[in-house]
């Protein structure tokens, strides 16, 4: 793991060992400079018959100064070199996991939510960059500061030094305990806590239904109790680490007790050869020990608990996508042809059941193509996997005569165009979202497409006109607005073979049947392919596929498939059954969209 | 948020009271414990400097005197078990300190929490209309835990540090003016370089925040579209446009740390310049023999030149001071931001709940002759208890007859979204809503339950006007199936039961099969007993629908609205689930919206309505007799074949 991570050190490595560098150059001035203050001090308190030795007091005071801007700048600089290393350690794992999920197949991003990814790639980052920060300065500076000082000790203070050896083990093991004890209480009880505010977000949003079965104070009482368990668990986790500060401080005290009484006693014994100034400075030391053992055990925890995230980024940057270009790919797709022959397919490896099962179809370049069948039939499926965003378990699937996992990725992806069921605009203007589909399209272009679309009109109708801004997820357009935005994207791309995969749900019956008529004069030669619930959008398509449980039920024209195919009659008379003679075929979806669409 | 902002600096001195005041409200004994604890620690941590000049001072004599330890041990052990008994008491306190404070803290907590959700759970449905879900979220995380960081750190630790520093204020000023002052001018210094330092950090914290909010839009779009992105070999241009936001992020989070992590070196090594200007001038002093100042000098007359003793106690104070200086102003920060965390989670505690002026209650009833009395037992049969202005009490059985008339309506002042609507609805009527999004059709649903109250006009149920009945009654009358369903965490049985908390399992299975959900429920790893997480994240959006239809069927009532609730069933599956539908329907007054014109064929009447107002009303083969709007609707495809 940790040599994963570190290769995205990278242009920061510099930075990552000057930190360290200097921390050490900072540990040992400041480890030094309790020292000279005590030759500073014994130059002030001299034995009476003495004068006071101001001349050198000047010197170890010009010493000392100098030593704290030494100390100053190499405390800066190791600061400024820790947090450029840590700000760009975490930029490039964010880059480097960013890069990789663009490199996933469709596979890969089912595996993940998207939430996971983003925390993955914030607050898991941001937790690394901390961990990172604390390793490469607080981690040097303890341990450093604690051989130093304890070395300092012993010079200064000769067997005194002592004391702190005895103290540090039972100290160190004592604050290791109480981790150990918290650790896992915090653990569970963090858990705990996110589902107690996942329950108040479940709450707020499902309010209207809370108000309507009247169950405010049901709410109450079950939010209370898991309010109390919180509370119980965090007292006691809170109570150990509670802990802590006394521990510190009893120790502490018993070092300064111990040094003042001995030392008094050493001062003494060895009359005036150990000053009473060293003695006082021993206490400083004694102070810098404890402190660095307690902040090496905050470290600890830190990076105890970034190990987590660690682990989580590490799980996406291994991640292999299991759909790449092949060597030697084909750069061209010839024609709009499609041949599934003896498919199979199945979502993963372990899946039981087979989503796609002995699928052989053949489509001409040109043709129109109605699919229909209920839901989880694998109507998606059966198209996913001929622009090879999955790839066929059994069996091959070919565009243009051959193989799709012959060609290039992106040539074949930018011929087979694909309107996506779950399809999303971006934040930027309607004309750079569409851009999308042909970096260098023309406005010309871009208007032929949308109003192919049907989508020319509401746009124009817009203040703005192409150049609106289209809000974060497309919030500010309509479902059908969006619809055909998305289908103007994809005609864009000029493609050989053009999927709708049930894109025009949202947009009402008219409207859906001009883009068809659309379709039907201006692409002649893009083989079409529309997935609909409705079938109105299937009637007039060459041939209709009928699916059903992952397999082809039947395929036939309108005609030859109503009456006769169950499915197809049954679908079709649940849309059109009439209480009136006057519209047997009638079946007005949507009126959300239907006609109203510019609101 | 934008209401906390205006008269900052006023609210916030009193938030602060308030929340002192509620904390001695909850812990009384405790809090008074905990305060004086930590005064007498502050003092007793900020006196040893003084214990150990004087037990130096006696080894400095015994040294002069070349006497040993047998002369002077025993006055050395004297000051010595002083000390350490000032020790023990120190440590006792802060330990017992700790251990209250843990407790407070979390009580507290709990208790803000549970404050806050009762509240909320008050609040007219128009709050969370018209509050974002996030910004009421964040009262229960970010501001819960400035709350939690200012009451078990921040305070604490600034009376403590605020008490050393005024002890030994006092300290140095009993000693000698002159060194005072020095140490008050580095004190200054000191503040001033924290608050360059520090507002640089601070203001590239914020940045940095801004910057992080900013990237997490940006990867939580790209991640959402991911499967676009691949569609349309976006790919490149997807990374270009992350490294720009990215590079962003990273040179405010550098220059943040930057300044973060130089605040340390910087302060601690002021300390030290500090220090040794003390002992340069101290020395000097002593030199020359400078008559000292100082509040001590009334008391004790060898104050009146510098000595050596004096200075070398003073070099420890110093230290002292600026180290408690250095967290004074490093709590003040987190102090402020607690107080505003604080007066937000007030203002949330201090909304206004839902006013609720009615008196008539729905009560279980028995009907004996004609005659209609209240009793105890669950009956089946409901009827409306009116207690009137003369002391005498009405009992009117509940039927479900609802009549609006003459509606009017508006969100915001000004923007009238109903306007002079009158329906009625008799008993077992099914009454559908048809018109385009925004035509009033939901709103609608909304005044008969009061989720709003209507601005002119009147809501009769059963005959009673709606504003006289208890709203908790009312809305146990009225079942509701909405578009967005929400479920909660809990088994499919739990959700099924929410609509009637007692309701045995066998109850809750009819109705789920009286849904048609049983099918589906039954095929489930777990059956009934299967998890639902994250609003039943593992059903299908269809799945769901029926589980809330389930749950609106346990409750029974007599009165239901179902407001687009077979919107993401496909039309296959409907076919199926509409013989539930059916005999859920049979017997109740139904409120429909439905955009899918089938499922509201075979309403007893259908209402169109167009900006607020119905435009036609009637039967299907009548509003397709009438060749209208609905007509146009219903037939939209056939002109155009």
């Amino acid at each position: 793991m940790i040599k994963l991570l570190s290769k995205s050190i990278r242009e920061y490595k510099a930075s990552s060992i000057l930190s360290p560098i200097f921390v050490s150059l900072e540990v040992v001035l400041e480890c030094l400079m309790p020292f000279v203050i005590s030759l500073l001090v014994n130059a002030i308190d001299v034995p009476v018959d003495e004068q006071i030795r101001m001349n050198e007091v000047w010197m170890y005071g010009g010493i000392l100064v100098a030593m704290a801007f030494v100390s100053l700048a190499c405390g800066a600089l190791a600061g400024m070199f820790c947090a450029k290393a840590a700000a760009g350690f975490a930029k490039n794992l964010r880059k480097d996991l960013y890069y990789k999920v663009q490199d996933f197949s469709f596979e890969n991003i089912d595996k993940y939510s998207t939430p996971s990814l983003v925390t993955r790639m914030t607050t898991d980052v941001t937790n690394v960059q901390f961990a990172y920060m604390m390793i490469i300065r607080t981690a040097v500076r303890c341990p450093l500061m604690l051989i130093f000082s304890l070395a300092m000790t012993f010079i200064m203070g000769g067997n005194l030094g002592w004391i702190f050896v005895v103290v540090i083990p039972p100290l160190t093991a004592l604050l290791f305990l109480i981790m150990r004890k918290a650790m896992p209480i915090f653990d569970k009880v963090f858990k705990k806590y996110d589902n107690l505010n996942e329950s108040i977000q479940e709450n707020v949003r499902g309010m209207r239904v809370v108000k309507s079965f009247v169950r405010e104070d049901y709410e109450k009482k079950k939010f209370d109790k898991a309010a109390t368990d919180v509370q119980m668990d965090f007292t006691k986790a809170e109570r150990i680490l509670a802990w802590n500060n006394p521990i510190m401080q009893f120790f502490f005290y018993g070092v300064l007790s111990t040094v003042l009484f001995l030392g008094s006693y050493v001062v003494l014994k060895s009359a005036g050869a150990t000053t009473v100034t060293d003695v006082s400075q021993l206490v400083v030391y004694g102070m810098q020990i404890l402190m660095s053992l307690m902040m090496l055990s905050m470290v600890f925890v830190m990076i105890v608990i970034s190990v987590e995230s660690a682990r989580r980024i590490c799980e996406i940057l291994q991640e292999k996508s299991t759909i790449t270009s092949p060597e030697n790919a084909i750069t061209e797709v010839a024609d709009g042809s499609i041949d599934f022959d003896g498919v199979s397919f199945k979502y993963t490896a372990g899946a039981e059941r087979y989503a796609l099962e002995d699928i052989d179809l053949h489509i001409k370049t040109g043709e129109t193509i109605g699919i229909i069948g209920g839901t989880g039939s694998s109507k998606t499926t059966l198209v996913n996997l001929i622009s090879r965003l999955y790839d066929a378990t059994v069996g091959a699937v070919s565009v243009g005569g051959h193989d799709v996992r012959e060609y290039d990725l992106t040539v074949l992806r930018d011929s087979v165009s694909v309107v996506l069921q779950k399809n999303e605009l971006f934040t930027g203007t309607i004309k750079e979202n569409l851009r999308w589909g042909d970096p260098n399209a023309t406005d010309e272009q871009i208007v032929h497409a949308c109003k192919l679309a049907q989508a020319d009109e509401f746009i124009q109708g817009f203040p703005d006109g192409y150049d609106t801004h289209i809000e974060q997820g497309g919030t500010n357009v309509s479902g059908g607005q969006k619809q055909r935005l998305c289908i103007a994207r994809a005609l864009l791309k000029n493609p050989k073979v053009l999927v709708l995969d049930d894109s025009t749900s949202a947009v009402d019956t008219r409207t859906d049947a001009l883009i068809r008529k659309g379709f039907r004069e201006y692409l002649p030669q893009t083989t079409k392919i529309i997935i609909a619930q409705r079938t109105s959008s299937v009637e007039d398509a060459d041939r209709i596929i009928v699916m059903d449980g992952g397999k082809i039920n039947a395929v036939g024209t309108h005609k030859e498939l109503l009456g006769k195919n169950p499915i197809y009659t049954e679908v079709y008379t649940t849309q059109n059954s009439s209480a009136t003679e006057v519209v047997p075929t009638a079946e007005s979806d949507t009126l959300k969209d239907g006609g109203n669409d510019n609101e | 948020m934008n209401n906390n902002r205006a008269p900052r600096k006023k609210v916030q001195k009193g938030v602060l009271g308030r929340t002192i005041k509620a904390l001695f409200k909850a812990y009384p004994k405790m809090m008074t414990l905990t305060l004086i604890f930590i005064v007498v620690n502050a003092v007793i941590s900020s006196i040893p400097s003084i214990f150990m000049e004087k037990i130096f001072s006696v080894v400095g004599y015994a040294l002069k005197e070349s006497a040993d330890w047998t002369k002077y041990g025993g006055e050395i052990i004297k000051d010595m078990l002083i000390l350490i008994g000032l020790y023990v008491i120190s440590l006792v306190m802060g330990a017992v300190d700790k251990q209250m404070m843990a407790i407070i803290t979390q009580g507290f907590l709990k208790k803000m929490r549970c404050q806050m959700f009762d509240g909320m759970q008050n609040l007219p449905i128009k709050y969370f209309d018209t509050n974002s879900h996030g910004d009421i979220m964040s009262y229960y995380t970010n501001d819960i835990d400035a709350l939690r960081q200012m009451i078990s750190q921040s305070l604490p630790q600034l009376l403590t540090s605020g008490i050393m520093v005024l002890t030994l204020f006092i300290i140095m000023i009993w000693y000698s003016l002159w060194l005072t002052a020095i140490v008050l001018v580095g004190v200054i210094f000191i503040t001033i370089v924290t608050k360059i330092v520090g507002g640089g950090a601070g203001k590239y914290f914020r940045g940095q925040q801004r910057a992080v909010g900013k990237t997490e839009g940006f990867i939580e779009e790209m991640m959402n579209g991911q499967k676009v992105v691949k569609v349309f070999c976006h790919e490149n241009a997807a990374k270009a446009d992350f490294d720009k936001v990215n590079e962003y992020l990273f040179d405010q989070s550098n220059r943040a740390n930057r300044y973060a992590n130089m605040l340390m070196p910087i302060l601690g090594n002021i300390g030290h310049l500090m220090y040794v200007i003390v002992a340069l001038v101290g020395g000097a002093f002593i030199l020359g023999s400078v008559s000292n100042v100082s509040l001590g000098l009334a008391f004790a007359p060898d104050l009146a030149v510098i000595s050596v003793a004096l200075v070398v106690a003073f070099l420890q104070m110093t230290r002292q001071f600026c180290n408690n200086i250095n967290q004074v102003s490093n709590q003040l920060n987190s102090v402020v931001m607690g107080i505003a965390g604080a007066a937000r989670l007030f203002s949330l505690i201090d909304q206004k709940p839902e006013v609720d002026d009615g008196y008539v209650t729905l009560v279980n009833a028995k009907e004996e002759n004609g005659v209609i009395t209240e009793c105890e037992e669950r009956t089946g049969l409901w009827a409306w208890k009116h207690p009137h202005g003369d002391g005498t009490v009405t009992y009117t059985k509940l039927c479900g007859d609802v009549v609006l008339s003459e509606v009017d309506f508006e969100y915001e002042q000004g923007k009238p979204v109903l306007q002079d609507v009158s329906i009625y609805a008799k008993p077992g009527q099914k009454v559908a809503f048809v018109g385009a999004t925004g035509a009033g059709k939901t709103t609608i649903t909304n005044l008969i339950n009061r989720f709003y109250d209507i601005a002119d006009g009147k809501i009769r149920y059963d005959g009673i006007n709606i504003n006289k009945i208890k709203k908790a009654d009312l809305r146990r009358s009225l079942g509701i199936v909405l578009q967005d369903t929400n479920l909660f965490t809990g088994t499919v049985m739990d959700n099924i039961r929410y609509g009637k908390l007692d309701a045995t399992d066998d109850e809750c299975i009819a109705a789920a099969k009286l849904a048609g959900a049983d099918d589906f429920i039954t095929r489930l790893p777990d059956g009934y007993n299967t998890m639902l997480t994250s609003n039943g994240a593992n059903l299908s959006q269809g799945q769901r629908q029926l589980v809330s239809i389930a749950r609106a069927a346990v409750a029974d009532p007599p009165v239901m609205i179902l407001d687009e609730a077979t919107s993401s069933i496909d039309t296959r599956t409907e076919a199926i689930v509409s013989r539930g539908m059916d005999a859920l329907m049979h017997g109740r007054t139904v409120f429909v919206i439905a955009h899918r014109l089938s499922t509201v064929k075979n309403s007893d009447v259908i209402i169109v309505l167009d900006h607020g107002r119905i435009i036609e009303r009637g039967s299907h083969e009548k509003l397709i007799e009438q060749k209208g709007q609905y007509y146009q609707l219903y037939t939209g495809m056939f002109e155009m074949e």
